[in-house]
């Protein structure tokens, strides 16, 4: 996307009208693929993940297959369509780069261990990119490895802090993170107050880095507790859904 | 996992007898290869890593049209460890290069605008190629000592008649500022620096940092399965911003 010598920063708002640490409107929905063992769709503003997760499974070829633990494979891809200039399709540099660290982020987190020779496939597509893409597949990849069963020290939230214009701010979209001085992804295990994933470009004092990881660190936890809400949500539907159908049941006999 | 090496690190103990904050003896020479425009080699105790930088014309991105180009590329070449082997750049090569690249880019330690040669039509485009040599740990702090004193010694070549000419120079490429990359390690409640690989294998938690030499921190990479606090993360920054000006005089 294109850089802009425009002010990113008009009366003290940002462009789309936030406050410096105001997040955009957050959605975010369990079940988003059928076929998934789990899933679910997040965005923040513009941007749009959709994560599927499938496993526990089996692994093969074989030789791939760790005795002691499962081992987890984290695909961050961006669909085509995803950006103002299409995404050529296939693997990236930066692709990899951010599978591996969102892999690192919850490798900590889930109970692999009990289940030997098998795999977590987490696949993140990226359908809109705006900014703040690899926290919104995290933030999304956690409910979807919940939902899926899998044993896990805590959930994942995660979000993106920054700098624009001399201003420390939260959730970066696209005009803003390309245009940044700064910025920071941050992934963590709220409850645990513990860092999962932590990356920087741009420039900042020391200070300022703490003051963001402080400010990640409040997000995060709002984050979480939309998370869990979603989750318990999610599965209050289907109770109530099969409370209908046993309704319906009880009325047809 | 508990080795030897992780049991002499939870005692505060180094395989050879560091202490935990000190590097291995690191040397840097530079221009070692005549036929790139810039490049240098830099060992850390067994670790070897071959750094070379050439130049290329190309057209600009169309976001930055008066605007050079860099690219970092790292190759785990099989010769270097019994554990690489032959093939395009894995997962591990390609986090290597974009944490190199992005302490170069992000630390503006280039001007880009000075590698343009026709705005719109035609750049520089500056490849830093990272060529492991030895692995024996700490290659991302090797690695970024390699390609900026292989930056420091790189010539612009002339560019005559839509040509390059090669080996014969305008100037050299100017640098703006002078990053390091420091890579704080964590094993236990312990932290370290410069691991070797036996060391490395026993780490849990790492923390690229980029530090410029006015101390703002212009690149962040943890890295490792396993988490980690805050707080610990200001230690490691901490400690990372102290290391780095011993790190810095090595690039005079």
């Amino acid at each position: 996307m294109a850089k802009t010598n425009d002010k990113l920063i008009v009366n003290g708002k940002r462009l789309d009208g936030r406050a410096f640490g105001d997040m955009r409107p957050i959605t975010m929905r369990i079940n988003a693929v059928d076929n998934a063992d789990g899933s679910a769709q997040v965005s923040f503003g513009n941007t749009e993940a959709i994560v599927a997760v499938y496993g526990p499974r089996k692994l093969f070829p074989r030789f791939l297959q760790e005795n002691d633990r499962g081992i987890m494979r984290y695909r961050y891809n961006m669909a085509p369509f995803s950006c103002t200039d299409r995404i050529r399709p296939g693997s990236s540099r930066r692709g990899t780069e951010i599978s591996k660290t969102s892999r690192l982020a919850f490798e900590p987190v889930a109970f692999l261990n009990d289940f030997p020779t098998t795999v977590v496939d987490v696949f993140t597509e990226i359908l809109q990119a705006d900014g703040s893409t690899r926290v919104t597949g995290i933030n999304a990849a956690s409910m979807a490895i919940a939902v899926a069963g899998v044993p896990m020290r805590d959930l994942v939230a995660a979000c993106s802090v920054g700098k624009i214009q001399g201003q420390l701010i939260v959730d970066l979209n696209g005009i803003e993170d390309n245009n940044s001085e700064a910025d920071v992804a941050v992934a963590m295990m709220p409850t645990k107050d513990r860092v999962t994933l932590l990356q920087m470009d741009g420039v900042l004092t020391k200070d300022e880095l703490f003051t963001l990881l402080g400010k990640a660190r409040e997000n995060c936890m709002r984050i979480y507790d939309m998370q869990k809400a979603a989750i318990k949500n999610s599965f209050k539907q289907n109770q109530d859904a099969e409370a209908a159908v046993e309704a319906d049941n009880g009325e047809m006999q | 996992m508990k080795t030897y090496a992780y049991d002499l690190l939870v005692n505060d103990k180094r395989i050879d007898g560091r202490a935990m904050d000190e590097y291995r003896k690191i040397s840097i020479k530079r221009g070692i290869i005549h036929n790139a425009e810039g490049s240098a080699v830099c060992t850390m105790g067994s670790t070897k890593i071959i750094a070379g930088v050439k130049m290329e014309t190309g057209t600009p991105f169309a976001d930055t049209l008066d605007e050079g180009n860099l690219v970092v590329n790292a190759e785990f070449t099989p010769l270097s460890s019994p554990d690489f082997e032959a093939g395009p750049p894995g997962e591990d090569a390609t986090e290597l290069a974009r944490i190199v690249d992005r302490g170069i880019r992000e630390s503006e330690t280039v001007d880009f605008k000075k590698l343009c040669i026709a705005p719109g039509e035609k750049v520089w485009m500056m490849n830093v190629d990272i060529h492991i040599i030895n692995h024996d740990g700490d290659l991302i702090d090797c690695a970024f000592l390699a390609a900026m004193a292989a930056l420091a010694d790189t010539k612009i070549p002339k560019y005559v008649d839509e040509k390059i000419v090669r080996g014969d120079y305008q100037s050299k490429l100017e640098l703006l500022h002078a990053p390091v990359e420091v890579t704080v390690c964590k094993v236990a409640e312990k932290f370290l620096l410069d691991p070797d690989k036996a060391e490395e294998d026993a780490v849990e938690v790492k923390l690229t940092i980029a530090v410029r030499e006015d101390d703002n921190i212009c690149a962040l990479q943890k890295q490792g399965a396993k988490d980690v606090s805050i707080d610990d993360i200001k230690r490691m920054v901490e400690t990372a911003i102290a290391k780095s000006k011993e790190l810095r005089k090595l690039l005079k």
